[in-house]
């Protein structure tokens, strides 16, 4: 039951981009097609999960033995940052279909927000190894739900008279608000 | 270049949120009031005026293969720093700001201006550099900021214009997207017209 809620509250109710404002980056730069959305969505769902369990390690048995928790900051950036070189190198070898699919969104991995953002939120609520593990991979599939959302829209609108001052970043902003309205639907549900 | 040129870049012209559109996370979720808006656009600036000095200085000696992991070390140290700084000296804006001061560590206005300004140039002008471009993100903040608090409370730096409560809904997160993206158009507007 618990689980159910930390899913259903981490995918509707507290959006990562919609309520929450990470990832918003890739959010607007990689939303022009659904198939590029789905990509990106399998990479960051991937990392994510890496991620949050590495720097959750990390954290209990070094930073907070150690007593330097104020590291927290540097030393989650670099292990994202040789986390996400690391699939890189090891999804060349092992599985070149999958790195073909994911390759070109890997790189772009280490500055979204979203991936920092829940390896510091599951730190901060407390949550142990397997709550944060599902907290993550939930929050991964909210993203994807967002994305997905809004590249399909974006697909539709390629083919509309849109004023020429509004083309592109605004408009793509001004629909991911009325999203984020139609979100703010969710709340109270958990 | 010119050093009043590079200096004011940062406003107009190169506006880092305006723009160039970078670092859109920190704009939208940190601009629920004006004074909340220029305190982020503050801490950032802070980070990016120290990265960007350390940075031109440090840019003969670092290897180029390992320039992007030693440009976010030096980054992160100073996300640090001011995390520390503001939890102690300004402890009710740091409550306000949260996750989003950490998360300057991967604002993509600091490690951008690292890469394409700070480890080409000179440290006068990195200097100068950050100092523009950090108080133009402030100045942006600050102004979606005003936008959004003038539209959702009524007030501006707490100071009441209009009477009555405002549309709630420009403080929520829909209202984020919506300013941002009103205001991106205007500017691509006058930027078009002249």
């Amino acid at each position: 039951m618990e689980y159910i809620l930390i899913i259903i509250s981490a995918i509707f109710v507290n959006n990562v981009v919609l309520a929450q404002f990470l990832g918003v980056c890739p959010f607007l730069g990689v939303s022009n097609k659904i198939t590029t959305a789905l990509g990106m969505t399998g990479a960051v769902t991937f990392v994510i999960v890496l991620a949050t369990m590495v720097t959750y390690l990390i954290q209990i048995y070094v930073l907070n033995k150690l007593g330097i928790a104020f590291m927290q900051t540097i030393t989650f950036i670099l292990v994202i940052a040789a986390l996400v070189q690391m699939v890189e190198i090891i999804l060349k070898k092992v599985s070149p279909p999958l790195y073909q699919a994911l390759g070109i969104f890997l790189p772009l991995i280490t500055t979204n927000c979203a991936v920092l953002g829940v390896a510091i939120l599951v730190i901060q609520k407390n949550y142990n190894l397997m709550q944060g593990v599902v907290f993550g991979a939930a929050t991964a599939v909210g993203f994807g739900l967002a994305l997905v959302i809004l590249a399909g829209i974006r697909e539709q609108m390629e083919l509309v008279n849109i004023p020429k001052g509004m083309k592109g970043v605004p408009i793509s902003l001004i629909t991911a608000g009325i999203l984020a309205l139609a979100f703010m639907g969710f709340a109270g549900l958990v | 270049m010119n050093q009043l040129q590079n200096f004011t870049k940062g406003f107009f012209k190169e506006n880092p949120i305006l723009v160039l559109v970078l670092g859109t996370c920190p704009t939208l979720a940190t601009t629920s009031s004006a004074i909340n808006g220029i305190g982020m656009g503050l801490a950032t600036t802070f980070v990016l005026i120290g990265s960007n000095v350390v940075i031109s200085m440090l840019a003969k000696i670092i290897p180029d293969k390992v320039r992007i992991p030693a440009f976010i070390v030096v980054i992160a140290s100073f996300v640090t720093i001011i995390d520390l700084l503001m939890q102690a000296y300004v402890p009710s804006l740091y409550e306000k700001l949260g996750i989003f001061i950490p998360l300057i560590v991967v604002n993509c206005i600091v490690l951008g201006r690292a890469e394409a300004f700070a480890c080409k140039n000179t440290v006068l002008s990195s200097l100068i550099d950050g100092v523009g471009m950090g108080l133009g993100f402030a100045m942006a903040l600050g102004i979606l900021g005003s936008i959004r608090e003038l539209i959702g409370s009524g007030s501006i730096f707490g100071y009441k214009f209009i009477s009555g409560d405002g549309i709630l809904v420009f403080i929520l997160a829909p209202g984020a997207f919506i300013a941002l993206g009103y205001l991106i158009a205007l500017i691509n507007r006058i930027r078009k017209a002249n």
